[in-house]
């Protein structure tokens, strides 16, 4: 199965978190979050300037910038 | 002293809710020392047992990286509360208990109180409480804190594990990391190193975390384990990076989580509905987000909030001006015309009633902030503004200080400055409370009025609106340049929870309003009389021989000093004015005020301004020697100013440009320097605004006259 930035992922598309890049304070914020390897996210949808994106994980709704998004790897279907 | 307790949980989750069932009114809000998080505290009695409830500020988790995570777990290893309560919400459980866990590494007595059992059933989650207490070893009570539901048994809880310590809870985290703490902790134990307030496994774990704050206080306290510690770090982090391709800090995490995961996977909890089914708060968020009903939608409440705060809190304002006028009026008839009688009303009333005026619009402001915050709009609109908001150095939640502010003409920069409060990013919250003071507040308005009326009646409606543009860009490039600048550093994230929907109480919305507009009027109002008086004397003394009767100060709004039409006396008190520090500070400015075309007069009415803006209306009548001048209707002062020497359309531009960017109102610099918990930041944004306003207002005369010859 494809890996691909978070960022890359369509509205309602689902994956499994295979990786996160960051470090540092956005690593930690990222992972505090549940944003962690092996999560399942769905993307609900994006801001009307298409940034930042609204995501499911754990059963609540996460927000994240885009440039964010680039720094988690995402397993989809 | 009773039972101390911490209250702590994720954003959210419940805490304010609980807490406010715990204490209800007996609460008492006050900040952490020497930061400006917020610390709520508050008693409460259940049977014979009494309870010292403290909240902490809402964390997601204990890091070093924000500033209420640190004061989160400093206050637990300082003040060692009997027990910490940590509010978890059921419906959310998996991250939830992340808070958990790591209150459990620190080895303190820890229960949970699960909350929104009644949005979890809703949801079709089913959580076994039994289960959950004894794989945690810690209790567990079930509560709906928006009824009150399970108060008593939390309280009877607590009151029977209160110093019975729970173990420290000790997570695997795969054999590399668990040997590297192994052998830390060993050394740690033996150095005693900082374990007089921490667990040794804590500590190693920190340094694999590569926490500030503990690896300072290793630095200080025994340099030689701390390059020892950060060595094995070093080494195991080089050791992951090889071979996983991963790093200590990144693994901890993800194994806190696979420890819960595992927890749960216990028969914990169960699912008996689609865990992909639409919530509720999703079907809303189709459309208060969507790519054009979203934005729309955002303007009309913006619109909303704006006329509730402004329109309904007239009544109220039209009430207190009333009685501080009808006072004024009495102080009038009792004393007799001096020295004494200029003090208590320009001074002392006016700066109480300048005071006390702010105060319905604090109230109406919060109330319909609290109320979008509670309902969980504002993280909504937070979400859809970033974009824009990035691009200058702020966060999506700046909007909402800017609006209130006079983002639309007419706000009030003292409540905006508070609105910031709603952003928790430091940056962009500080950056925010600089700039907001360029909206068109109210006070403004007046000014605009009488200059545009003056020499562009024209094209009043296209000038006002030039006047917002050039509010708003201007404000957006300040903090461009402030965030590039003195507030430099990188965008904190936005990670950010959009909470579900949620219809907020009563009680949590009149409390939070109170206990926010007493802060004002406590905290700020002592300062706000002090410097009223202050501008007063600046205005008066040293007097004329000759004006002992004349009152030419007219500090404040309540112009109700004695009304003199007789012109001999108006020209006493354009001369008292001039004569006083005011008037000579005013005139010792003019060479340099006359680059920007101010003559004297104007620059002892924009001293005035400093007071309060309108003010400037009313002390450019005094010293034009017209007398009292009504800021709401200044059609005399208008004519006088379009046949004054010196004076036209490009004078009174460069005037508009300098109202718009000069130092804030007074009131606004101590609700500054309160906010951004610093006398630092009040003075610079006096000093960097009047500069700024002054380089404006320069380069547009000086530009405008070369043009115009």
């Amino acid at each position: 199965m494809p890996y691909i930035q978070l960022r890359q992922m369509q509205v309602n598309q689902t994956g499994i978190i295979a990786g996160i890049k960051a470090r540092g304070e956005l690593g930690t914020r990222l992972r505090d979050m549940g944003l962690v390897p092996g999560k399942e996210i769905r993307i609900l949808g994006k801001a009307p300037l298409y940034d930042p994106v609204s995501l499911r994980i754990m059963g609540f709704t996460l927000t994240l910038r885009n440039n964010e998004a680039d720094h988690i790897l995402v397993e989809v279907n | 002293m009773g039972i101390a307790i911490a209250l702590a949980g994720n954003p959210n989750s419940g805490k304010t809710t609980l807490f406010n069932v715990l204490t209800g009114a007996r609460q008492h809000v006050g900040n952490y020392p020497g930061v400006t998080v917020e610390k709520k505290q508050g008693r409460c009695v259940s049977g014979s047992d009494e309870f010292h409830v403290v909240d902490l500020p809402g964390t997601y988790s204990l890091s070093a990286y924000s500033l209420e995570e640190v004061v989160a777990r400093d206050f637990i290893v300082k003040e060692q509360p009997a027990m910490v309560v940590n509010i978890v919400d059921a419906s959310n459980l998996e991250r939830n208990l992340y808070l958990t866990l790591q209150f459990m590494e620190m080895g303190i007595s820890v229960c949970i109180a699960l909350n929104m059992m009644d949005v979890a059933k809703k949801r079709g989650i089913d959580i076994d409480i039994a289960k959950l207490s004894s794989l945690l070893g810690l209790p567990v009570v079930p509560m709906v804190a928006r009824t009150g539901k399970g108060r008593d048994d939390l309280l009877k809880i607590v009151a029977d594990h209160a110093k019975t310590r729970t173990r420290s809870l000790k997570i695997s985290y795969g054999r590399d990391i668990d040997e590297a703490l192994d052998e830390m902790v060993e050394k740690i134990s033996s150095e005693h190193f900082l374990t007089d307030r921490y667990l040794p496994r804590w500590v190693a774990l920190k340094y694999l975390e590569n926490d500030v704050q503990i690896l300072e206080m290793g630095k200080e306290q025994n340099p030689q384990m701390d390059t020892w510690l950060s060595s094995v770090t070093r080494k195991l982090t080089h050791h992951l990076d090889t071979t996983l391709d991963t790093h200590p800090e990144g693994m901890i995490a993800d194994q806190r989580y696979g420890f819960i995961t595992s927890i749960l996977k216990q028969g914990v909890m169960t699912c008996t509905r689609d865990k992909n089914r639409i919530e509720t708060s999703d079907k809303i968020d189709k459309i208060v987000t969507h790519r054009f009903l979203g934005p729309m939608l955002m303007v009309a409440v913006l619109m909303g909030l704006y006329q509730f705060t402004f329109a309904y809190s007239a009544v109220p304002v039209g009430w207190c001006e009333g009685f501080f006028g009808w006072l004024a009026g009495r102080v009038d008839g009792l004393l007799s015309d001096g020295l004494l009688k200029s003090l208590v009303i320009s001074g002392i009333i006016d700066g109480v009633g300048g005071v006390l005026g702010f105060v319905p619009l604090i109230m109406f402001m919060f109330l319909g902030i609290s109320f979008l915050e509670d309902t969980g709009y504002l993280a909504r609109m937070a979400f859809m503004l970033d974009r824009i908001f990035r691009l200058f150095g702020l966060h999506g939640a700046s909007v909402m200080a800017f609006i209130v502010s006079g983002g639309i003409a007419g706000g009030c920069a003292v409540p905006g400055v508070m609105a910031a409060r709603t952003l928790k990013s430091p940056k962009e919250r500080l950056a925010t409370l600089l700039t907001v003071p360029f909206m068109n507040c109210g006070a403004k308005l007046p000014v605009y009025a009488l200059l545009v009326a003056a020499f562009f009646s024209e094209n009043q409606a296209r000038v006002m609106f030039i006047i917002t543009l050039i509010s708003w860009v201007g404000a957006l490039l300040v903090a461009k340049l402030l965030r590039s600048t003195v507030i430099q550093g990188p965008a904190t994230p936005f990670v950010m929870e959009l909470p579900p929907y949620r219809l907020p109480t009563f009680k949590g919305l009149a409390i939070h309003t109170w206990e926010r507009t007493w802060q004002y009027i406590k905290k700020a109002g002592t300062v706000i009389l002090g410097i009223s008086i202050i501008l007063w004397a600046m205005m008066t003394f040293p007097r004329l021989d000759t004006a002992i009767t004349a009152d030419p100060a007219q500090v404040g709004t309540q112009q109700a000093a004695a009304r003199q039409t007789d012109e001999e006396k108006v020209d006493q008190a354009s001369a008292a004015l001039r004569h006083s520090i005011a008037g000579r500070m005013g005139t010792a400015m003019e060479p340099v005020t006359r680059l920007a075309g101010f003559d004297w007069q104007t620059n002892i009415a924009l001293v005035g301004g400093f007071a309060a803006k309108e003010v400037v209306v009313s002390t450019l009548g005094t010293a034009y020697s017209l007398g009292d001048v009504d800021p709401e209707d200044a059609g005399s002062l208008s004519e006088r100013l379009q046949s004054a020497p010196g004076w036209g359309p490009i004078t009174a531009f460069s005037l508009i440009l300098f109202t718009i960017f000069y130092s804030p109102c007074f009131v606004a610099v101590v609700c500054i320097a309160k906010e951004a918990g610093s006398w630092k930041w009040g003075a610079f944004s006096m000093a960097f605004n009047t500069l700024l306003a002054l380089g404006v207002s320069i380069a547009f005369f000086q530009t405008a006259t070369w043009i115009m010859s």
